[in-house]
C-alpha cells in the first residue's frame, strides 16, 4: 500500500506522542530524586529520618554484597511463588465451579467474604500459630490473599461468556473439554488476567504481613531487624526492594496479557 | 433431510412464576431439500423455533421429528447461521470458519486448506488473519456464512442472518447464500421478518401470527430458478408478495 506524506507525518506525530507518555513515569521519579536531595541536603528533616539518597545507596550495595538482601528476597519470593500458585489455582478453579453451579455461591459466599472482610493482619497470627513461623505459614497468608481476586474474575469471567456462542458449541456438539478449551477459557481470560494483576500486587502483602507476625528470614524480618539497629538507609533499601518486586510482577502479567490478548489491541485500533 | 413438526408449543416462565406462551402449538412439514423461509413478526416465537428444530432447546408440548427421528439433541449434519453474527472475536478469520473442523477433530493444515478453498467463493481471500471487530457487518455475515457451509451440513437453519445488514448488502448477500447453495442441494429453513427476502429465496413461505405463533398461510413460491434480484419487480413477484402481505394483515385486523 503507498503511504502518503500526510499519513506518514501523522504516525510519526502519533509515535512522539506514545514515547513522551512511556517517559513520564521515568520523569516522575526523577523529580521524587531530586526532590530527596534536596531535602537531605538542606538538612530540612534529620538524617536519621530521611537518610539522603547516597545513604541509602551505600546501604544497598553493602546489602547486595554481604548476601543479606539476596537471602531474604529469595525467601519472600518463594513464599509468594507458592502463595500465588496455591491462591491463584484454587481460586480459579473454585471460580470455575461457582460459576457452573450457582447453588455452590450459596453455600460458599459466607466463608469466602468473612475472609476477605477481616483484616488479614488481625488473623495473621493464627495462621502462624497454625502453620509455624517457617515460610509454609507465608505461603498461606500470600494464598489467603490472593485467592479472593482469582476467584471473583474466574467467576464473572465465565459467567460473562455469551449465550449465542454457548448455543453455537452446542450445536456443533462440542464436549465439556472442548467448550472449555475453545470458547470459556478465551472468553474469560481478559477478566481473569485483570484479576491476576491484582493478585501478583498482593501477593507482596500477603508474604510480607506474614513475616511481620513472625518469621526467622524474609523481606519483612530484614525491615524490623534494620528498624530495631536505627538502620534507616536499610529500611528504605528493603521497602524499595518490595516495591521493585511487585512492579515485575505486575509487568509480568502484563506482559503476558499482552502477549495473549493481541486481538483486543488490534480491535481497538 | 426432512423435517415433520407436530403441535409444537413452548412456553417460557414468566417473572411473575406462570408461564409465558411464546410459540405454538404448530405443525408443518418439510421436504428433503425444499427451502423454507418462516415470516412473522418480530417477537412471535421464529427464532424459537429453529432452536427447537436444531435440537437446542426442547419444546414444551409436542414433537420435531428429522427424518422420521425425533429431535432430542444438537442435529449432527445440521448448522445454524444466528442472529448476529456470533463470531468469536478472539479468533481470526480462518480459525473462526476453521471452528466446527476444530472440533470434530481435524489437524490443522487440513482444516485450513478446507477454509481457504471457501475463501474466495466468500470474498474474503485477503482477510483471513482479520479479527472479527475490524470487518464491516457484511464480511463478518459472510465468516458466519462460512463456518455454516464449511461443515457440508444437509440442513442449513438460519435465523435472520441478514436482518443487522443495509437493504443491498442484505440483498446481495441472500443471493449469494443461492449461488453457494446451488452445488448441492440441501434443506434450508429460513427465518425472517422480510417479505421481499422471503419471496427471493424461497420455494415456499410459512406466515406465523404473533406470539404465540402459529401457522396462518402456507404459500408455495413457484418462481423460477435462478432466482435474480431483477425479479422483484415481476408481476409474478409482485402478486406472491401482496398475498403474503395481506396474511399478515388479515391477523392483524
Amino acid at each position: 500500500m503507498q503511504t502518503t506524506g500526510k499519513a506518514k507525518e501523522f504516525r510519526a506525530g502519533r509515535k512522539r506522542q506514545l514515547f513522551l507518555r512511556r517517559l513520564s513515569p521515568l520523569l516522575t521519579i526523577l523529580l521524587l530524586l531530586l526532590l530527596w536531595q534536596a531535602v537531605a541536603d538542606r538538612q530540612i528533616i534529620p538524617r536519621i529520618l530521611v537518610p539522603p539518597p547516597a545513604d541509602v545507596y551505600a546501604a544497598f550495595t553493602t546489602a547486595l554484597a554481604d548476601g543479606v538482601l539476596a537471602k531474604h528476597t529469595m525467601t519472600t519470593l518463594g513464599e509468594m511463588m507458592y502463595g500465588l500458585l496455591f491462591g491463584v489455582g484454587v481460586g480459579l478453579v473454585l471460580g470455575y465451579a461457582i460459576a457452573k453451579a450457582p447453588l455452590l455461591e450459596y453455600v460458599l459466599s459466607p466463608i469466602i467474604v468473612a475472609f476477605q472482610s477481616t483484616p488479614i493482619v488481625a488473623y495473621a497470627p493464627l495462621l502462624i500459630i497454625w502453620f509455624g513461623t517457617g515460610p509454609s505459614s507465608k505461603v498461606v497468608t500470600t494464598a489467603v490473599i490472593v485467592f479472593f481476586p482469582a476467584l471473583v474474575n474466574a467467576i464473572v469471567g465465565i459467567r460473562s461468556v455469551s449465550p449465542p456462542l454457548r448455543d453455537l458449541m452446542r450445536s456443533l456438539n462440542a464436549g465439556p473439554w472442548r467448550t472449555f478449551r475453545l470458547l470459556e477459557l478465551p472468553a474469560a481470560l481478559p477478566v481473569i488476567l485483570a484479576g491476576l494483576k491484582t493478585s501478583a500486587t498482593l501477593a507482596v502483602i500477603g508474604a510480607v504481613v506474614g513475616e511481620f507476625v513472625g518469621s526467622g528470614s524474609g523481606l519483612g524480618v530484614l525491615v524490623i531487624m534494620a528498624r530495631s539497629q536505627y538502620n534507616t538507609p536499610l529500611v528504605v533499601v528493603t521497602v524499595l526492594t518490595m516495591t521493585v518486586i511487585a512492579l515485575s510482577l505486575y509487568g509480568l502479567v502484563a506482559l503476558v496479557e499482552w502477549r495473549l490478548l493481541d486481538w483486543q489491541r488490534r480491535a481497538a485500533s | 433431510m426432512r423435517f415433520s413438526v407436530e403441535n409444537i408449543e413452548v412456553n417460557f416462565p414468566a417473572p411473575a412464576g406462570d408461564l409465558l406462551p411464546a410459540l405454538g402449538p404448530i405443525s408443518f412439514e418439510v421436504a428433503d431439500d425444499q427451502f423454507v423461509c418462516l415470516l412473522g413478526p418480530s417477537g412471535c416465537g421464529k427464532s424459537t423455533l429453529i432452536r427447537v428444530l436444531a435440537g437446542l432447546l426442547p419444546p414444551s408440548a409436542g414433537a420435531a421429528y428429522c427424518d422420521g427421528e425425533l429431535i432430542q439433541h444438537p442435529l449432527a449434519g445440521a448448522a445454524i447461521m444466528f442472529q448476529d453474527t456470533n463470531l468469536m472475536p478472539w479468533r481470526t478469520v480462518l480459525d473462526n470458519i476453521a471452528l466446527p473442523l476444530e472440533i470434530a477433530g481435524m489437524s490443522r493444515p487440513e482444516r485450513y486448506r478446507a477454509v481457504r478453498k471457501l475463501l474466495p467463493q466468500l470474498n474474503l481471500e485477503n482477510f483471513e488473519l482479520a479479527y472479527p471487530a475490524e470487518l464491516s457487518g457484511g464480511m463478518a455475515q459472510r465468516v458466519s456464512l462460512g463456518r455454516v457451509i464449511v461443515q457440508q451440513p444437509r440442513v442449513w437453519l438460519l435465523d435472520e442472518p441478514f436482518a443487522a445488514l443495509d437493504a443491498l448488502t442484505r440483498e446481495a448477500l441472500s443471493l449469494e447464500l443461492l449461488r453457494l447453495r446451488a452445488r448441492s442441494l440441501q434443506t434450508i429453513i429460513l427465518v425472517t421478518h422480510d417479505i421481499n427476502e422471503a419471496v427471493l429465496l424461497a420455494d415456499r413461505v410459512i406466515v406465523m401470527s404473533r406470539r404465540p405463533g402459529r401457522l396462518v398461510a402456507d404459500i408455495p413460491i413457484d418462481l423460477p430458478r435462478p432466482r435474480l434480484a431483477e425479479m422483484i419487480y415481476q408481476h409474478e413477484f409482485l402478486q406472491l408478495a401482496k398475498q403474503i402481505r395481506g396474511c399478515i394483515e388479515d391477523q392483524r385486523a
